[in-house]
């Protein structure tokens, strides 16, 4: 595997992916740099949750055309455990329930098994997860207990991109500050030993989670392609008044090719 | 044992109970593939031990899958039975005012007509099939434990039964009394030395579970694989009692069938069933329990979990019959078959017989680990094949309470070797 430090962190070129028979994405050019969070906007059944998970491979996510490079790999040649430890993270938007498997284990195989108490007392309290650690992951959680649990999750896998699919999403005015303050944690690395800073792809439909989280730019999913991009929360603030298709034409965003 | 000294309804009763084997000799059982026992000799006798450290290397090693430790410091009371003979049986000095542990036939030498008119052939029936016959006619010992009224022992008592020879049988009648208000934690395993092929371990256990009393069962089998096992076990609860079996199977066998009937006939009784199965190579695995509850209040649950491999067919039975209207039972069998040329049957079995008021419930599913579970773990970074080993492991890590550690550890460990195999 070579790996060159000027290149970017993950560069997908011209991706075209196919559920089923279906072509979801339709040649989505995307370049995101380390230290750079970026937001993915669009509407329902856009493909956005598609992209992250053909990003981290999951099976049924048909790559027809073009690839997605991370440090410089194709990870076309990577198993889905092998792009998680080459630094890819995913916050899952409907993680399934594993009947048997605590989320205390899924913590410390996040961490590569360290994990020590002491660290896990660090996500307790980070992220309120009380009695959710000795459960069986997912079974039965409830929808902000279930995004609190992904956080968990990413926080103690500590990756170098981390996906988000709508992180915020059936989380209460309480928690999308814990949230948001974990996904700080992550992509700006405060209060941690690593000076690098880490990457981020975040998908919202409210931009609520950037009230506590910065991003750099965002990015419409739309007919299959990234349609526009620009300032994140001026897209949402027009996207919320003029909806989807107007906001593809209009001036805020800077046109693409 | 001679007849002069008993009172002349135990020699009925003797008598009662060899006419009813002996009518019974050729009956084939209701359940599993029929074997032939005539094709096996009685076990023999062996040398009386005086430390378990003694035992040769192999078996201690053989023994210590099942549970069973030779060092006794964690353990209040043990026997040891080779073959025919109990070569060893102790209690240790803090409890020896609390634990009688000997062989059933030293019991009924000692309580004939206690024994006779309550625990000797009361649970099962000699005349059930020819397994019961045979034990009945061919008795070769067995363990006979009983926990006095009132002492709750939490360290366990453990029990061990083994084989050292090929082409014989083995006929075990087992008794265990834990009186009122007592507990008891028996650990039992049964086993083979590793240069056993053929034979037939016929078991039969009675437990009697006093009021208030408290009974946890763990066996763990570990045969060869040309070895048959016919376990009859029967269980009574009185009023409040609690009795809980825990069942291990992690090695290949040849044929294995049982199915333990709990009568709950006690106000308030409880049973509970835990098993715990690999069915490996061509091992015929034929399992299940029955729970009838019949004292008002009673309640029992059944758990099962099964991964089969290989060439393995496992039956998984679970039997629920209500008798009386404040009863509550539920069953949950799931299976995951881990090999094309296995075959898992899931066959629940409710029954409420004039009791309207009888809850009975059961979930029963055979079907794989779901692939989103597997690639969920494997986003976290962990290869596919330790992703299916922990959720295999999860699949069967039931909260089996009273499980020791070593034991524990056994399963973690078959599962880790089986799920690697079935990649
Ligand atoms: N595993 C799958 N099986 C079948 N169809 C799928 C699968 N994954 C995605 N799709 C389909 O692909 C399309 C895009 O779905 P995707 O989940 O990527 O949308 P999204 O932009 O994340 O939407 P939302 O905002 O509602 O989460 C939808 O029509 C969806 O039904
Ligand atoms: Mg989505």
């Amino acid at each position: 595997m070579t790996s060159d430090t000027t290149a970017p962190l993950l560069d997908i070129q011209d991706l075209h992916v196919s559920v089923g028979d279906r072509e979801i994405l339709r040649g989505v050019d995307l370049t995101i740099n380390e230290g750079e969070t970026h937001v993915l906007l669009g509407p329902n059944g856009g493909g956005k949750s598609t992209l992250l998970n053909t990003i981290v491979g999951m099976p049924g996510y048909r790559v027809t055309q073009g690839r997605v490079l991370f440090k410089g790999v194709d990870l076309a040649e990577l198993e889905v455990d092998e792009r998680a430890r080459l630094g890819i993270g995913i916050a899952f938007q409907r993680p399934p329930a594993v009947r048997g498997v605590k989320l205390r284990q899924m913590l410390e195989v996040a961490a590569r098994g360290e994990l020590d108490d002491e660290a896990i007392a660090t996500l307790d309290e980070e992220l309120n997860l009380g009695h959710m650690l000795a459960r069986d992951v997912n079974m039965g959680f409830s929808g902000g207990e279930a995004k609190r649990s992904e956080m968990a999750q990413l926080l103690a896998q500590m990756p170098d991109l981390a996906l988000f699919d709508e992180p915020e999403s059936g989380v209460d005015l309480d928690n999308i500050a814990v949230v948001g303050g974990a996904m700080n944690a992550l992509l700006k690395g405060e209060g941690r030993i690593s000076e690098r800073r880490r990457s981020g792809l975040i998908i919202t439909h409210t931009g609520h989670i950037l009230e506590f989280v910065n991003a750099d730019v965002a990015h419409v999913l739309y007919n299959g392609r990234l349609a526009c991009k620009g300032n994140p929360l001026d897209l949402i603030d027009e996207i919320s008044s003029h909806g989807y298709d107007a906001c593809v034409e209009c001036k805020l965003c800077q046109t693409l090719s | 044992m001679s007849d002069t000294q008993l009172s002349p309804s135990a020699i009925a009763r003797l008598e009662e109970i060899r006419i009813a084997a002996e009518s019974a000799i050729d009956k084939q059982a209701a359940l599993g593939p029929d074997v032939d026992i005539t094709r096996f000799k009685t076990v023999s006798e062996q040398q009386k031990i005086d430390s378990l450290e003694s035992l040769e290397k192999q078996v201690k090693e053989t023994v210590i899958h099942s549970g069973f430790m030779a060092d006794e410091s964690d353990r209040s009371a043990s026997y040891f039975q080779m073959d025919r003979t109990p070569i060893y049986e102790r209690v240790q000095k803090a409890f020896d005012d609390a634990i009688e542990i000997m062989s059933t036939e030293d019991a009924l030498r000692l309580w004939p007509e206690e024994m006779l008119e309550k625990y000797w052939w009361r649970a099962v029936m000699p005349d059930k099939d020819k397994y019961t016959a045979l034990v009945a006619l061919h008795q070769t010992e067995g363990y006979f434990i009983r926990v006095k009224a009132g002492r709750k022992v939490e360290k366990p008592i453990q029990a061990c039964l083994f084989v050292s020879e090929s082409n014989v049988s083995q006929n075990v009648h087992n008794i265990i009394i834990v009186e009122d208000g007592a507990e008891a934690n028996v650990i039992t395993g049964c086993n083979v030395h590793v240069d056993v092929k053929e034979g037939l371990h016929a078991g039969i256990s009675e437990f009697y579970v006093g009021k208030g009393a408290k009974l946890t069962f763990t066996m763990v089998h570990n045969w060869a694989e040309d070895f048959s096992v016919r376990p009859r076990t029967g269980v009574i609860v009185d009023d409040d009692g609690v009795y809980i079996n825990n069942y291990v199977l992690l090695t290949p066998v040849k044929s294995i069938q049982s199915f333990p009937v709990a009568k709950l006939e006690g106000t308030n009784s409880t049973a509970v069933f835990n098993s715990i199965v690999y069915g490996l190579k061509d091992s015929h695995i034929d399992l299940g329990s029955e729970a009838q509850l019949i004292g008002e209040g009673s309640r029992s649950e059944a758990v099962a979990r099964t991964v089969s491999l290989d060439e393995s067919v496992v039956y998984s039975r679970g039997r629920l019959i209500g008798r009386t209207n404040d009863c509550k039972a539920h069953l949950d069998c799931r299976g995951i078959v881990q090999s094309p040329n296995s075959t898992q049957w899931a066959i629940p079995d409710l029954a409420s017989e004039g009791a309207p008021g009888a809850e009975l419930s059961h979930e029963a599913a055979i079907s794989p680990i779901a692939a989103e579970e597997i690639y969920y773990l494997m986003t976290r970074g962990l290869p596919k094949d330790e992703a299916v080993s922990m959720i295999t492991r999860g699949f069967v890590n039931i909260d089996i309470p009273g499980l020791p550690d070593v034991l524990r550890k056994q399963i973690d460990k078959a599962i880790e070797e089986t799920s690697k195999e079935a990649m």
